[in-house]
């Protein structure tokens, strides 16, 4: 019952907001300028019964997703290394700070000199990635509770053993938030980067069309599938960490 | 060899010697108690026999090849493992149940660390060291949180396990329940060198 209370008042929060949009899109009364959500909603249905929309949403959740795992799985990697090695650490941390601190737009027009338009949104999802999943994790494993793994260590406990049973189960909570977070900003940096580097298949190459021709209408509704885009993987993750977590 | 030997053991964090030209024999049969007034380095000895902390000077002997068992002074348990998995790590499962049951957890045996309370935490640290199979027990504070029925449970325990056992207690009557045991006492060392 509580869920079906909370499924009721999210409906609503939606209804508000979309009653809002709506006023003020009569209150402009210009769909060149911001379109209402009924027109944007019949767009993106007629969008959607395209097979060509979901060739390029399909490709540019290819694109941003392999970036975004191998963001994560090198984020990984160096995070081990450098919680372990002091030397590491010093060595790499002036190279994280460096992506951390670089404008995405300055990285999207390097990458553009660099490699061809469709790998570009690719390599900066993953430069979005590794910075933030390789600080939280080495924070994690350093937070690891030294007295257990001294304990373990007293038992006999092997090294992989001791990884399984104490380092796995005390970092996993902190990589899997930052995995989540990490997810937004890769798919709002992978589109960005679609919009500079133009891939001819993807998303991003819409909504340039969408602006150049003036048709605001397109620009809302391909929006509205990036959004629902986002927020869907973004579900799947969530419910695929918990079970990660729950096994 | 059937017993540990310190040797003119010198231990000292930065000013503050903890040991200083300190020798002993501790015979590995039966119980013994080591005693000493608080910060006298009784727990710093237990991490130098065990290896876990590296003497300035001296010589310890007598570790080598032992399989210890340990309670440390905090109970130490993976607070995502139930009172069962805790146990299991370092044993069976089946050697695991029965050293929980006999201490009086049998009922617990799912419930996680922040489920149980302080003396029953205790005690699932104390099933741990005894389900290992080791040679050799090291109890540090064991009966910490414990009522008298179940500190007697422990102490009994303990000694069913025939084991040799080093054990830190503050408490005269604690050290009681542990029968016929000997007693090393740990002297105040020269304490800060300023």
């Amino acid at each position: 019952m509580p869920n079906k209370r909370k499924w009721y008042k999210n409906a609503l929060i939606a209804l508000a907001y979309l009653a809002v949009w709506e006023a003020a899109s009569l209150l402009v009364g210009k769909e060149l300028l911001l379109p209402s959500p009924s027109s944007t909603v019949a767009r993106l249905a007629v969008l959607l019964i395209q097979s060509d929309t979901w060739l390029f949403a399909g490709l540019t959740l290819l694109r941003i997703m392999a970036g975004y795992f191998m963001g994560v799985f090198a984020g990984i990697l160096l995070a081990i290394l450098t919680a372990r090695s002091h030397f590491s650490e010093e060595l790499l941390s002036p190279l994280r700070s460096v992506v951390k601190a670089t404008p995405v737009t300055s990285f999207i027009l390097l990458a553009l000199l660099w490699l061809s338009s469709g790998l570009v949104p690719l390599f900066i999802s993953f430069l979005m990635v590794l910075p933030m999943v390789w600080t939280t994790t080495a924070e994690a494993i350093l937070q690891t509770d030294r007295r257990l793994v001294e304990m373990c260590r007293v038992f006999g406990l092997s090294r992989w053993k001791i990884i399984q049973t104490v380092y796995i189960p005390s970092v996993l909570p902190q990589v899997l938030a930052s995995c989540t977070t990490a997810l937004g900003f890769a798919w709002k940096s992978g589109v960005a980067a679609e919009i500079i580097a133009l891939p001819k298949q993807s998303i991003g190459y819409r909504l340039y069309e969408s602006k150049l021709r003036i048709e605001t209408v397109d620009l809302f509704a391909w929006t509205l599938l990036v959004i629902a885009l986002s927020v869907l993987l973004e579900r799947l993750l969530v419910w695929s960490m918990r079970r990660i977590r729950h096994d | 060899m059937t017993e540990l030997q310190i040797r003119r053991l010198y231990k000292a964090y930065g000013g503050h010697v903890v040991f200083h030209d300190f020798s002993a024999d501790i015979p590995l049969e039966g119980i013994t108690v080591l005693r000493g007034a608080s910060g006298a380095g009784k727990t710093t000895l237990f991490r130098l026999l065990l290896g876990l902390e590296q003497p300035d000077s001296g010589e310890i002997s007598g570790m080598s090849g032992r399989k210890p068992a340990v309670v440390f002074q905090e109970d130490r348990l993976l607070p995502w493992r139930n009172a069962l998995k805790n146990v299991s790590i370092v044993s069976s499962e089946k050697a695991a149940e029965r050293a929980l049951e006999r201490l009086g957890l049998g009922d617990s045996l799912h419930l996680l660390p922040r489920e149980l309370s302080g003396g029953m935490r205790r005690r699932v640290a104390l099933a741990r060291a005894l389900a290992y199979g080791g040679d050799i027990l090291f109890l540090d504070e064991p009966f910490t949180g414990l009522d008298e029925e179940n500190k007697r449970a422990a102490a009994r325990e303990i000694l069913d396990s025939k084991l040799p056992a080093l054990v830190i207690t503050h408490e005269e009557d604690e050290a009681r329940l542990l029968g016929g045991f000997r007693t090393i006492g740990i002297p105040q060392a020269a304490g800060d060198l300023g």
